[in-house]
């Protein structure tokens, strides 16, 4: 280590302050940074830090997202091989979806980071870690089969147009990743939704059935898997979301690790199943209701992106309300609406993103009215401390 | 009558390096030194001229805007020269100390028996005026405003705080004393915050409100008691003085003299002759350490709240520690991996250091990252005991957003409130400082 650590200081040389290249010093700052923690001392105020940066609780969402990654690129490699019929192996399956997936990973990667680097010696600022969790998220939300140059496009644009256009990192208000997943559904709707999307390389199988539980369900047939699929997620469905399992996993670290907020997460299942119950009584009040309305509660929170979605997206600080009151009426009203736009909307039956996107504009206003809540408590104070100091005279 | 306060969030850091409890005389220092920074937002004016002869208590500079608030020398001798900074600030006035300290001669008072204005100018003018601080804002009280209550917390729940009851046991009668006088500058209460250990001592103090603090760092703070015993509202002013000052504002009115003793701990994972050291105001912080070199960082005072000072110069004026920590100037490779150097004290989860709950920590003077955005929430709530939202305030003095402060209870906060916050925070930013000068904008703005 002692040994790079000499060669990165040869190489940094010319990017020091007041030398020829000192503008491009974020670029080579971000890479170095990564190598080692820097020699950074504390000069005023608390002269100890904590041991924990941001490029640690970044790096602790990666691993959190880890095992629905692998799951996902078994299950790609399995619903391809099953629909094609046929023998193949557990090496097969994840083999084909790594195939599709790592290269989906690259162009996220390069893409977004290429605008972050450029963007950070564009305004004179370090690279901030938060597009580590972004760039792994955004392949992860995507069909399979989308095409790398639409993924590229909609990398770009939620990196410039959803978080760069705000000011950066941590000034964004929109969930970056899914910017991207809003943009590519919007813009390119017949790769993002139907039926052929789901399975890879669907086209060239004949008599895919490759559609996902909710697009079943909103056109009114019957689900033909099992409570326990759903929730192990061997499901047709976007790149790594169909596992409740891995996702549970995922959030047993976030939550482990203080990194995401329990609160949220909690309050995002118990809205989500709050609105399916409603759902579920409607036939009690004598209302029929449909497929959608009558799929059991529970089943509603293991299918599609909901977890997913609570769990990884929900949870970003940045785009979620920031008062612990505010947490949890943010999330559970993103349970609650994902549920209900599932329901009421068939023809786009995943609600999860549209829910999270939605609760990202109002969570600055729920934290308004929980904060003006303490405002108005220490108004209240001073108005009694005056009434005292009256009757006092 | 007694009052128990319970605090439950914060952060109580374990440290390597706590000071035996072993009181021991520190030699007389060569030279000692006042320094005006110590006093924030004071305009000092020199009195006296270098070269000239002063007593221990003569007045050696005072508040330019605030003529009554006097500032006097804590020992006889001659002042040596005034260290002047940027714009011909003064930094430092050093003085030339006589063998042993000759007192200028106040007079004694008994505090409990004379009227409220004698107390007042008798402390005015032996420059004990300088011990009594003012919330909001935490800066020298002026002496026109009237408090409506004195807080006085003799906790020690800071990392390797030095403990208050065994620095004040020997000085009950001196701190009783202290009381009696402070009673005379307000209309209302003085409020004695002490813990199981100041408590032993304390419990008979007469003409406080004694309330019994138990919980994690920063319960100790004295805004954290006062947020919890009297907030302060608009337009409101408290006072607070540190207990062991309250004993030299006894001995005032016993002797007559200002004796401006200072009992200095040494603490810190580097420091070889960890005790507490009975010396005076502005001390040689030379006289009471070894010799260390540039890979030691030498703090007059808290390790989260202190001034970073060399060898050669002198312990702050309200400084009763000085903590000895390593300079953290290294590179850690892959540092930012989770679970990795759990030697390293983390109140997130994301190092396994948690598990140690009964480890003493050795901390260095890393900044164990880079300065970034704020991104993470809700870590700075666990770490600040009150009813004030610290992000959204920190935001609101960044942008200098005047009314945002007042409503957000800029008031009822001091920069060392926020240490822990500053000291927990993900994004490395100097917090403290910001709460600093979102106070100093209020100062000019709203006075």
């Amino acid at each position: 280590m002692e040994w790079i650590r000499q060669k990165l200081d040869k190489i940094k040389e010319p990017f020091a302050p007041g030398k020829k290249y000192e503008k491009y010093a974020p670029a080579v700052n971000a890479i170095d940074t990564f190598l080692f923690t820097p020699n950074h001392t504390t000069q005023k105020g608390a002269h100890i830090r904590d041991g924990v940066d941001l490029k640690r609780t970044m790096i602790t969402v990666v691993l959190a997202l880890i095992p629905a990654l692998i799951f996902g690129m078994w299950n790609q490699g399995y619903q391809h091989f099953i629909q094609l019929g046929g023998d193949f192996t557990f090496w097969d399956a994840i083999g084909h979806g790594a195939l599709k997936i790592v290269p989906m990973i690259v162009v996220s990667y390069a893409v977004g980071l290429g605008i972050e680097f450029a963007f950070a010696v564009f305004r004179g600022h370090e690279v901030n870690e938060g597009y580590l969790v972004t760039g792994l998220l955004i392949p992860m939300i995507m069909p399979i089969d989308l095409p790398l140059w639409m993924l590229a496009l909609s990398v770009v644009f939620a990196v410039l147009v959803g978080k760069e256009a705000f000011g950066g990192t941590g000034m964004n208000i929109l969930n970056p990743a899914l910017t991207a997943r809003a943009f590519a559904f919007f813009a390119y709707p017949t790769y993002m939704s139907g039926n052929q999307v789901w399975v890879s390389e669907a086209s060239k199988i004949d008599g895919v059935s490759g559609e996902t539980i909710l697009g079943t369900l909103a056109s009114g047939e019957d689900v033909s898997y099992s409570a326990m699929n759903m929730f192990s997620g061997v499901i047709p469905g976007s790149v790594a979301e169909t596992s409740t399992l891995c996702v549970l996993v995922g959030a047993l670290i976030l939550v482990l690790t203080k990194v995401g907020s329990w609160r949220i997460i909690l309050s995002g299942f118990i809205g989500a199943a709050a609105m399916a119950l409603i759902f579920n009584a409607l036939p009690v009040m004598g209302v029929e209701g449909n497929n959608l309305t009558n799929f059991p509660w529970f089943q509603h929170l293991i299918i599609g992106g909901l977890a997913f979605g609570i769990v990884f997206m929900a949870t970003d600080p940045v785009s979620a309300s920031q008062t612990l009151k505010g947490k949890w009426i943010y999330g559970f009203l993103i349970g609650f609406l994902a549920v209900m736009i599932r329901v009421f909307n068939p023809a786009y039956p995943e609600g999860i993103m549209l829910a999270i996107l939605l609760m990202n504009v109002f969570a600055p206003i729920i934290d308004h009215y929980v904060i003006q809540a303490n405002i108005k408590r220490r108004k209240k104070r001073i108005n009694s401390a005056k009434a005292q100091v009256k009757t006092a005279v | 009558m007694s009052k128990d306060i319970r605090i439950k969030r914060g952060l109580s850091l374990r440290l390597e390096g706590e000071a035996e409890k072993d009181l021991v005389k520190a030699p007389r220092s060569k030279t000692y030194a006042v320094k005006p920074p110590d006093f924030h937002a004071l305009v000092p004016k020199m009195v006296v001229k270098e070269g000239a002869k002063i007593l221990a208590g003569d007045e050696i500079f005072f508040s330019k805007y605030t003529k009554e608030l006097r500032f006097t020398s804590p020992v006889s001798g001659t002042l040596k020269t005034i260290k002047r900074g940027e714009k011909r600030k003064i930094m430092e006035v050093i003085i030339d100390a006589d063998p042993t300290d000759t007192y200028k001669d106040f007079g004694k008072m008994d505090a409990a028996a004379t009227d409220a204005e004698a107390v007042k100018e008798r402390i005015l003018e032996s420059g004990c005026g300088a011990f009594i601080n003012q919330r909001p804002y935490d800066i020298v009280a002026d002496p026109k405003d009237t408090p409506k209550a004195i807080f006085i917390s003799a906790v020690s729940t800071g990392p390797l705080a030095p403990d208050m009851g065994f620095i004040l046991k020997d000085k009950i009668a001196a701190f009783q004393e202290g009381i009696n006088a402070l009673q005379k500058l307000t209309p209302g209460k003085v409020h004695l915050g002490v813990d199981d250990s100041s408590a032993q001592y304390l419990k008979d103090i007469k003409g406080v409100e004694l309330h019994h603090v138990k919980g994690p760092h920063p319960a100790g703070n004295v805004g954290i008691q006062i947020h919890k015993i009297d907030p302060i509202n608009q337009g409101e002013r408290v006072w607070t003085v540190r207990p062991e000052d309250v004993t030299i504002i006894g001995n005032l009115f016993l002797t007559g003299k200002f004796i401006a003793d200072r009992t200095v701990a040494v603490t810190g994972s580097e420091s070889k002759n960890r005790k507490y050291f009975s010396t005076t105001i502005g001390a040689e912080v030379a006289d009471i350490i070894e010799k260390v070199e540039d890979d030691v960082r030498i703090i007059s005072g808290s390790v989260l709240t202190g001034d970073k000072i060399a060898y050669d110069q002198h312990i702050g004026f309200f400084s009763n520690e000085v903590s000895l920590i390593p300079e953290g100037n290294q590179y850690r490779a892959f540092g930012w991996l989770p679970f990795t150097y759990n030697n390293i004290h983390s109140n997130s989860k994301t190092s396994l250091s948690w598990l140690f709950p009964n480890r003493k920590f050795k901390p260095t003077t890393n900044l164990n990252g880079e300065e970034r955005s704020l991104v993470v929430t809700g870590e700075m709530e666990e770490v600040l005991p009150m009813d004030v939202y610290p992000m959204q305030l920190i935001k609101a003095c960044l942008a200098g957003d005047i009314e945002k402060m007042e409503n957000l209870g800029i008031y009822e906060v001091a920069p060392e409130d926020f240490a822990l916050v500053e000291y927990v925070n993900t994004s490395k930013m100097e917090i403290q400082d910001v709460i600093r000068l979102g106070l100093d904008l209020m100062i000019t703005e709203v006075g």
